[in-house]
């Protein structure tokens, strides 16, 4: 394992520690709102999905949505938190056009979830825990548009009420590629849960990252929160930026105030929002219109029961059961379907085989492709028979790799393109004698080098060897004739 | 015969059932006596289409056998905090201007699934926000009772004042009214009627306009307390779409008002005898003590000691919950909008122009308490007492079935006596808003009459959920105070 050096922003009155807390707003997969029957389809008509509760008419009440507290209580066992069987619903007062009640339900002091943890696989194969503080529901807004018209602005309510789910994280980051593997990761496991889409262009994914700097071992410096960072790139780069930002204020004797800040993704730099003096007094209270949500310990354990196996689980079983390199088993976990495309391949197979071939070669071809792996045109079993045909000396892996690229371009069997090719392996070794006798023959110079002990031309031979057979002879018997013919 | 307009709901509910009259002339009665009742102001919007439709309809159930039972029929006025599709619905509040809902309230839509007549919207303190229907953006409503030789206009208390006034003229033959912390109990006791506020999460609040919402809660007038009990049991009912209504099957009322309280344990509390209070008001409370007793009831004097924090803490929690509600109202998407500058001119200008001064100093008051700094000693105490407003009842009602109160701490009082002190506006409030805190039924009968000759009501409360027994004993009060006065009918011109 290589020693990693600790990222550090260096001044000129020497190094600087990143200290990174995130916020993630993650939308969560239902298909009605979480306090009204209303639907949560991206990209339909504006105000087209928008509920009485929604729009906040006079005497409209809010009806808690069970299946969005299904799926918090699930996330929360996924980041292996406490999930709170009493919880409470406040609301946070504000006035703004997309906010139709004045309020938004959220939960300030007791929220459904508590803390938790998500593990991170560092690219050195070491994995480093950062804590969850809480994870709450609440409403998200609707939308105002301001371009539309020179002196109106627009309110689409679609998405006003859809559920979110705050997921609350420790300072414990340290570095911008650290926060974005969090958010990698935090992604990888709700969607493995099936509880958001982790889609951050369509915004059902958006993180507030709180960014203060301090000398290592000091106490935590000012924060600044970085609002509504859509991109994990943009994330790490507002990252890198504010970090910078902060030390050399401080470095010329200023000092960092606590404020809100937007990140301009096309300057790549961070601007005031507003500022603490400015920040609302929110008024929160518990909403009256909802009672107490109190969950029962056994369905919480039902739930619990039901999940599906995380990637932290299934990293650690492909490491002791299928014996890949931890590296390996986090790249092949990080996304639910490559996951079980490994594992279709692997299954009665050579597993670490099969891993180099899903991690090589098909995400390779796909990644050219700008595929991704639910997309991609080798099915798991043609990759199986693929291997199926290099382990019973079929064809050699050289050819393989030819016949994959065939696959991944015509979707077709491996067995017919070998077929219909002819690049089975040739294993009649009269045949392969022949072709040595040749190339022997062809080489005598080479040949008496060999001889006299230059060794390291036994590769030439070989190479020789597999293009005149144009790399059909199987490798092993043109290794072993080959050495018997030198060596005579 | 009786005529038909003195008839009260339950024997309407009788001539309907002999055909001794239909619905369609019961009706157009009562859409006369509404018109002739105009100068009161207690109806702000009549729809005497409507009514007149709905009675028909239900003449044509009778007729083929298929009447949907005792509400069937009946005239009544619907408050105007209720939403009521496609009839304008605005809490009699400026900022509602205009506004006509597309949806109709639960407990609305219960009353007309029962057949109930539709004959208008009541006024009602805006918001219902007051204790004497003077905050209305529709105008004061004169009380029908006045101080004898006294013709100045009495108001009819609030903030129901509008169905109570109604009701009390011989408009309807009973109305909604909601009760946040008296809404129905103080008016209903100012006019002489029996008015009823059930358990918080008997009735529904989906699609009222929302006050407090910790403590809304609708229940009925009646000039009776048969009447009140038939018309609550039609409104009441478990709505999955009010999480705090509760799923408890809904008694049928009427048939518990036996009227025997034989061996009825009626709770006395000694913190309801306040300074001030009129001889009169103390006087009918023993004669109510004097009346159970020779019924059979066993008097037992109970304490419940954080009475006198009671109205303090609705003073807190109310303004907080409401200064939330509110929000809503803020010109974008329905209801009255001023332009501004921008968007924060907009609202103000909108909040300014479409609220009225009681409303706002409540928003003041409640933003105040919630905000931060000032939330754990204002809100966060306010709630903690209202644990042990209600635990003080939770034990008193170990030891008695029903609490016997005064309604009120005076009689109805003139249009702008006390308008311009709000403490004194809330005082009214003062014996109704301990059980809104506790969430406890409680009912107005009307027992006498002060030296003025004006209405006085004595408050019988009762155990959560059991209104059945709270109105059997209320049937029984008032058949022993056998109040028969009617307001002479002078608004008739």
């Amino acid at each position: 394992m290589t020693e990693v050096k600790p990222y550090q922003v260096e001044g000129v009155t020497g190094g600087w520690e990143v200290v990174i807390g995130m916020e993630v707003h993650a939308q969560v997969l239902s298909q009605a709102k979480l306090f009204s029957g209303a639907a949560t389809a991206f990209g339909a008509e504006p105000n087209s999905q928008v509920s009485l509760v929604d729009a906040a008419m006079p005497g409209m009440l809010p009806v808690i949505n069970e299946y969005c507290v299904k799926q918090a209580v699930r996330t929360g066992l996924g980041l292996d938190a406490t999930i709170n069987h009493y919880s409470v619903f406040d609301r946070k007062n504000y006035f703004y056009p997309d906010l139709p009640a004045g309020y938004q339900i959220s939960q300030y002091t007791q929220p459904i979830v508590g803390k938790g943890k998500i593990v991170l696989d560092l690219p050195d194969g070491s994995s480093r825990t950062i804590g969850i503080t809480r994870l709450h529901l609440e409403q998200d807004a609707g939308k105002s548009v301001h371009d539309q018209h020179p002196d109106h602005s627009y309110v689409d309510l679609n998405r006003s009420g859809i559920a979110l789910m705050e997921i609350v994280s420790e300072p414990d980051l340290r570095s911008p590629e650290e926060a974005g593997l969090y958010l990698r990761k935090l992604r990888t496991i709700l969607r493995y849960i099936g509880s958001c889409d982790g889609n951050m262009d369509e915004g059902s994914m958006r993180a507030d990252v709180n960014v203060s700097v301090r000398r290592v071992g000091a106490k935590f410096g000012t924060r600044c929160e970085i609002k509504n960072v859509n991109s994990i790139r943009y994330v790490q780069q507002a990252v890198a930026y504010e970090a910078r930002r902060q030390v050399d204020l401080i470095e010329n004797g200023g000092k960092v105030v606590q404020e809100t800040r937007l990140f301009d993704a096309s300057k790549g730099v961070t601007r005031e929002m507003r500022s603490k003096e400015d920040a609302h007094d929110y008024r929160y209270f518990p909403d009256p219109d909802l009672l107490p949500l109190e969950l029962d310990p056994h369905w919480v354990e039902d739930l619990k029961s039901t999940l599906p196996e995380l990637p932290d689980a299934k990293k650690a079983r492909y490491v002791a059961d299928l014996g890949l390199s931890p590296y390996d088993a986090s790249v092949l976990v990080a996304e639910k379907e490559a996951a079980a495309y490994y594992e279709a391949v692997a299954k009665g197979r050579d597993a670490k085989f099969a891993a180099n071939w899903v991690m090589g070669d098909l995400f390779g071809l796909l990644n050219k492709a700008g595929l991704d792996i639910t997309k991609t045109p080798v099915g798991p079993d043609q990759l199986g028979s693929l291997i199926d045909l290099i382990k019973n000396g079929t064809i050699s892996g050289r050819i393989a790799k030819e016949v994959f690229e065939e696959m991944f371009a015509s979707g077709e069997d491996p067995a017919a393109i070998v077929e219909a090719k002819g690049l089975k392996q040739v294993t009649d070794t009269g045949a392969i004698e022949r072709v040595i006798d040749e190339v022997v023959a062809g080489n005598a110079d080479k040949v008496a080098e060999y001889r006299s002990g230059k060794e390291k031309l036994f590769g030439f031979f070989v190479g020789q060897v597999m293009k005149a057979s144009q790399g059909k002879a199987n490798p092993a018997l043109v290794n072993e004739i080959l050495k018997k013919k030198l060596t005579a | 015969m009786t005529d038909i307009i003195d008839l009260d709901l339950g024997s309407a509910r009788d001539g309907l059932a002999k055909k001794a009259f239909s619905a369609l002339e019961l009706a157009r009665t009562h859409v006369q006596a509404m018109e002739d009742a105009r100068s009161l102001n207690a109806i702000i919007i009549e729809t005497p289409d409507r009514a007149l439709a709905d009675a028909k309809a239900a003449d044509q159930r009778r007729a083929k056998g298929e009447s949907l039972g005792a509400m069937d029929g009946i005239p009544i006025a619907i408050k105007d905090v209720f939403c009521t599709k496609g009839v304008v619905s605005r809490a009699c509040s400026k900022i509602l201007d205009g506004f006509s809902p597309t949806y109709e309230s639960t407990v609305t839509a219960n009353l007309w699934q029962a057949g109930a007549v539709m004959l208008g919207k009541t006024n009602m303190d805006e918001f219902a926000m007051g204790s004497s229907n003077e905050t209305s953006a529709l105008g004061p409503v004169a009380s029908p009772w006045r101080r004898r030789g006294d013709n100045r206009p009495l108001v009819p208390g609030g903030s129901s004042g509008g169905s109570a006034a109604a009701v009390a003229a011989g408009v309807g033959l009973g109305a909604t009214g909601s009760d946040t912390g008296g809404s129905i109990r103080q008016p209903a006791a100012f006019c002489g009627l029996v008015g009823v506020k059930p358990t918080y999460g008997r009735c529904s609040r989906w699609g009222m306009i929302a006050f407090a919402s910790s403590l809304d809660q609708a229940g009925s007038f009646g000039r009776t307390v048969r009447d009140a009990a038939i018309m609550l049991r039609a409104m009441a009912g478990y709505d999955p779409k009010d999480s705090t209504s509760v799923d408890r099957p809904v008694p049928d009322y009427e048939a518990a008002l036996t009227g025997n309280v034989k061996g009825l344990r009626v709770g006395i509390p000694k913190e309801y005898r306040v300074g001030g209070m009129p001889a009169a008001i103390e006087d009918l409370w023993q004669r109510g003590i004097g009346w159970f007793k020779d019924m059979g009831a066993t008097i037992v004097d109970i304490s419940l000691p954080h009475t006198k924090y009671a109205l303090p803490t609705y003073y807190v929690i109310a303004p907080a919950e409401a200064s939330s509600n509110l929000g809503r109202y803020d010109g974008v998407r329905f209801g009255l909008r001023v332009s501004g500058d921008n968007v924060l001119d907009m609202y103000e200008k909108t909040r300014a122009t479409g609220f009225g001064a009681e409303v706002k100093r409540r928003i003041m008051i409640g933003t105040y308490v919630l905000s931060a700094g000032y939330y754990d000693a204002y809100y966060l105490k306010a709630q903690k007492v209202r644990a042990l407003i209600a635990r003080d009842f939770t034990a008193a009602f170990e030891q008695v079935d029903v609490v016997l109160t005064p309604t009120t701490p005076s009689a109805a009082f003139a249009h702008g006596e006390i308008a311009g002190d709000p403490v004194a506006m809330y005082l009214n409030d003062v014996f109704a808003v301990p059980a809104s805190l506790a969430g406890l039924p409680g009912v107005n009968v009307p027992a006498g009459l002060s030296p003025e000759g004006l209405p006085l009501g004595l408050q019988l409360l009762g155990r959560t959920f059991d209104e059945s027994g709270l109105l059997n004993a209320a049937f029984a009060l008032e058949r022993a105070a056998n109040f028969t006065a009617r307001a002479a009918p002078w608004w008739r011109q």
